[in-house]
């Protein structure tokens, strides 16, 4: 399928930031980010996700030596207003003294747009976003869902070079964000506008993101697709971070793990190491009888999910092993049961 | 425009008005204070000179009289009108808080309505006791002015900070089988000493300078302002007029900074 | 303490404070309209006192309405701009500044007029003309502007609100226009409220700048209480209230529907 793209392709170039004499908020960070895609920078808070966005949108200054393209144009020198740009903020910073058609046709009504145009293009934005009944509403008469909606519209209204959202979901209760999250990925989508998303909910990263740059202590742990991050991921932060992980220290031997429980064989990449850290994803491993596997454990305790169960095994390794087993799976407290993991799932992680 | 430049500019006729019209102003009275026939001692003669210390003992003991009976009366009835819902309740609360921006002299002239010559309690005693009691122009007088003109800013302070206490802290005294009078000892008024120290030295401060009141009734006490103003108009020595009101700027001044930093919230005269 | 005698006694104090301070405030306002106040309201009912009033002082209610719009818009284009550059740069520079502006407030009126005096009173027509008390009014009703439009500023989050409009390409002029100004109109009104309020009432001050050719309503005020009859100055009275009521009424509405919103 061929995909209507717009906006600028962002570059960013050794952007760091000190703030007053204390210690780097952002390590200098270089990172491209094409026409038309997605890129989610998902990370803890503190981990510099948001300070990385303020600066692409002009409202924090790297330090010197760092500097902001948006395509081959230098903006670094740049404020906010003079870049173009459509954020979305947190509290999704609606002008409470105007109406929600107000709102989203201030960018074009401070751009200087006749205001004929201007209404037509609210009239296109609001009916995007399913406001049209709500035009001349006041911003305290709306649902949370709602303004995230009418800020979102607003951003978007001008054109705007790139996208930017700063937690756009973060203030709505998990119900509404889950159904606001597909709203927002078709909308990404059919729009074709660059945007950059910064989250800490890895769920909403994996379904938003083209891309997803992993932060952690102001610098760059992983970047790559979704699955990329989730299977592949670089190091025990990232591995940790994103979805649910088991990582085990164990000696290395012959292209086995040597664990408490017995042995597991891991794929051939990196056989020729002694020690090492390996990340395994519950859902990999599969619980048969023990006299079928050559890697034992006892159950130690058991939580019905619905779609699945989990199950957390001692004895294995040196610290229980987490498992999601289909929910079809009866086990007892106490049951010894054998543990299997295809070689390619054990992934081994840098030390 | 950056930033700086911006703020600097909205900063800017703030800086130049209060500058011009109030800081310098203010050096200029320090110095001609200090300039005096007699110099720096001017500035003592506050203390040691009998007349003016003899005017500012009187109007410390009316202003400390004053805060005092004002705190305890908004006390009680802020309590009252805060806790009791009956009806006439909220014109109640607009008339105690009502002559809140009545200027000083205005506040002389109710008194003389109440007390003077032709005054409301003068034609009361008389059809009670054939005796006309006239009050007015006496320190009595003068300190039921300072009282009208105080109750209605404390009682709006203590009002408001009444309302803001934690409900679940009396019950908890209740639950723990308090009485009325120990829920009040022990929760109520403690919780109120921010509120009553603010309020407090605002009361203070403000009957510290208080001049209107003074001035309209004509008070035989010579408070503090009234003798600066004399000095002013009728001996025209400036430069002692000029340390006295150092002197009191500089009392009123203390007595705020102490409260702010006793009590933690902002804490300005008005008036 | 029974419950009911604790109440009566509340309450009976409670009126008693209440008539203290409204009964003067009544009978005033009568006698400003009676005939003879010392035989009492069945003299007759009377508008001459308030013709005799307008007649001897208009001059002095005009300039105090002149005053204290004059002394409105200063402190509106002076003080809202400066409210919110002292919230935008915080810390102790701006709580320095909001100190040095809130001292007008701690500083008997007596002892400001005296330094104005000092500092200006050579200079005759500045000394001479109603500007002079324009000036010890801005000076004295300025923090009041300031600080109740930076309590506004200080509950709403405007830092983000301007981010916002920066966003959409507002520059700094156009936000502060149309975003922050808007956004702060309560604290604008409540403080132009106290500001005329204030100003309106001033004498501390202003019976030390005024001239005989600069007088003031309450200037005036003190001049017929000390050599009018008891029925003019109540009637010069009752015009000061009949300005100066609406606008308190005005301020007790407002500090009931912030207390209101702020509960919500």
């Amino acid at each position: 399928m061929k995909k209507h793209v717009e906006g600028a392709a962002i570059r960013l170039e050794n952007c760091s930031k000190t703030y007053g004499s204390s210690a780097r908020a952002l390590e200098p960070v270089t990172l491209n980010i094409a026409r038309g895609e997605t890129v989610v920078l998902l990370g803890p808070s503190g981990c510099g996700k948001t300070t990385t966005l303020r600066m692409i949108a002009g409202l924090v200054a790297p330090d010197k030596g760092g500097r902001i393209l948006f395509d081959d144009q230098d903006v670094t020198d740049q404020p906010i207003e003079k870049r173009n740009v459509g954020m979305v903020f947190q509290s999704y910073a609606l002008f409470p003294n105007m109406t929600v058609a107000e709102n989203v046709g201030y960018g074009l009504k401070i751009r200087g747009v006749p205001r004929a145009d201007v209404k037509i293009r609210v009239n296109e934005m609001l009916a995007m976003a399913g406001l049209e009944t709500f035009a001349n509403r006041s911003i305290d008469q709306l649902s949370g869902g709602q303004r995230q909606r009418v800020a979102l519209a607003r951003a978007v209204a001008a054109r705007p070079r790139v996208l930017l959202l700063d937690e756009p979901l973060t203030a709505l209760d998990a119900a509404l964000r889950e159904r606001l999250r597909t709203d927002l990925d078709r909308l990404l989508r059919s729009l074709g506008i660059t945007a950059i998303y910064v989250t800490h909910d890895q769920q909403e990263a994996m379904a938003l993101g083209d891309r997803i740059v992993v932060m952690s202590n102001g610098s760059i742990a992983q970047i790559g697709r979704p699955n990329e991050i989730y299977f592949q991921p670089a190091n025990r932060f990232v591995a940790e971070f994103v979805g649910a992980a088991n990582i085990v220290e164990a000696s290395l031997k012959d292209g086995f793990l040597e664990l408490p429980g017995g042995r597991v064989q891991v794929g051939s990449e990196a056989s020729s190491r002694r020690e090492a850290i390996a990340m395994v994803r519950p859902e990999a491993i599969s619980v048969v009888p023990p006299e079928q596997s050559s890697w034992i454990g006892r159950v130690e305790s058991t939580s019905f999910l619905g779609d699945r169960v989990r199950i957390s095994v001692g004895e294995a390794a040196s610290t229980p092993i987490i498992i999601d087993a289909p929910n079809s799976l009866s086990v007892e407290i106490g049951d010894r049961v054998g543990l299997v993991i295809p070689p390619s799932s054990v992934r081994l992680l840098p030390a | 425009m950056s930033r700086t430049s911006f703020v600097g500019l909205c900063l800017l006729p703030l800086l130049i008005t209060v500058g011009l019209f109030f800081v310098l102003p203010v050096f200029q009275l320090l110095i001609v204070g200090a300039n005096s026939p007699s110099g720096l001692s001017a500035y003592s003669a506050i203390v040691t000179e009998p007349r003016y210390r003899q005017s500012l003992i009187a109007t410390l003991v009316l202003s400390v009289a004053t805060t005092l009976v004002t705190v305890a009366v908004a006390t009680i009835a802020g309590l009252f009108l805060q806790r009791n819902v009956f009806p006439g309740r909220a014109i109640l609360i607009s008339i105690l808080t009502l002559p809140l921006a009545f200027p000083g002299v205005v506040v002389g002239f109710m008194i003389i309505i109440l007390g003077g010559r032709q005054g409301i309690v003068g034609d009361l005693s008389r059809a009670m006791t054939g005796q006309k009691v006239i009050f007015a122009y006496s320190i009595a007088g003068l300190f039921l002015g300072y009282l009208y003109f105080s109750i209605p800013r404390v009682i709006l302070t203590i009002m408001a900070s009444i309302e803001k206490l934690d409900p679940q802290l009396e019950e908890a005294a209740r639950s723990l089988g308090a009485g009325t009078w120990a829920v009040h000892r022990d929760v109520v008024l403690p919780a109120l000493v921010p509120a009553f120290i603010a309020s407090g030295a605002i009361c203070f401060a403000t009957a510290m300078g208080a001049f209107g009141t003074a001035f309209t009734l004509a008070a035989r006490i010579d408070v503090l302002a009234m003798v600066i103003y004399t000095e002013f108009t009728l001996n025209a020595n400036i430069a002692m007029a000029a340390s006295l009101s150092v002197g009191l700027g500089l009392i009123t001044w203390i007595a705020l900074a102490l409260a702010r930093s006793l009590a933690g919230s902002s804490v300005a005269a008005a008036g | 303490m029974p419950r009911k005698l604790s109440f009566t006694l509340q309450f009976s104090f409670t009126i008693l404070v209440a008539l203290f301070l409204i009964l003067p405030a009544i009978m005033s306002m009568l006698a400003g309209i009676t005939t003879n106040y010392a035989r009492g309201v069945s003299s007759g009912l009377t508008a001459s006192w308030i013709i005799e009033v307008w007649n001897l002082y208009a001059d002095t209610i005009v300039r105090s309405l002149v005053l204290a719009f004059t002394t409105l818009v200063c402190t509106l284009l002076v003080g809202v701009p400066a409210a919110y550059a002292l919230h935008t740069i915080g810390g102790r520079i701006a709580r320095l500044i909001e100190e040095v502006i809130t001292l007008p407030l701690a500083i008997p009126g007596l002892a400001i007029a005296l330094a104005l005096i000092i500092t200006y009173g050579g200079s005759g027509s500045f000394r001479q003309s109603s500007a002079f008390i324009l000036v010890g009014h801005v000076v004295f009703t300025m923090p009041f502007m300031v600080r109740s439009v930076m309590a506004v500023l200080g509950s709403i989050d405007v830092s983000t609100l301007e981010e916002g409009a920066a966003s959409l390409g507002a520059s700094r002029w156009q936000r502060f226009i149309t975003v922050v100004v808007p956004n702060v109109r309560p604290g604008i009104l409540a403080g132009s409220l106290m500001v005329v309020t204030l100003s309106l009432g001033e004498f501390n001050l202003t019976w030390m700048l005024h001239t005989p050719l600069t007088k003031t309503l309450p200037v005036g005020l003190a001049d017929s209480y000390a050599s009018m009859r008891l029925e003019i100055a109540s009637a010069y009275t009752l015009v000061f209230f009949v300005m100066i009521v609406p606008l308190l009424v005005a301020m007790q509405i407002m500090g009931q529907k912030q207390s209101r919103s702020s509960k919500s």
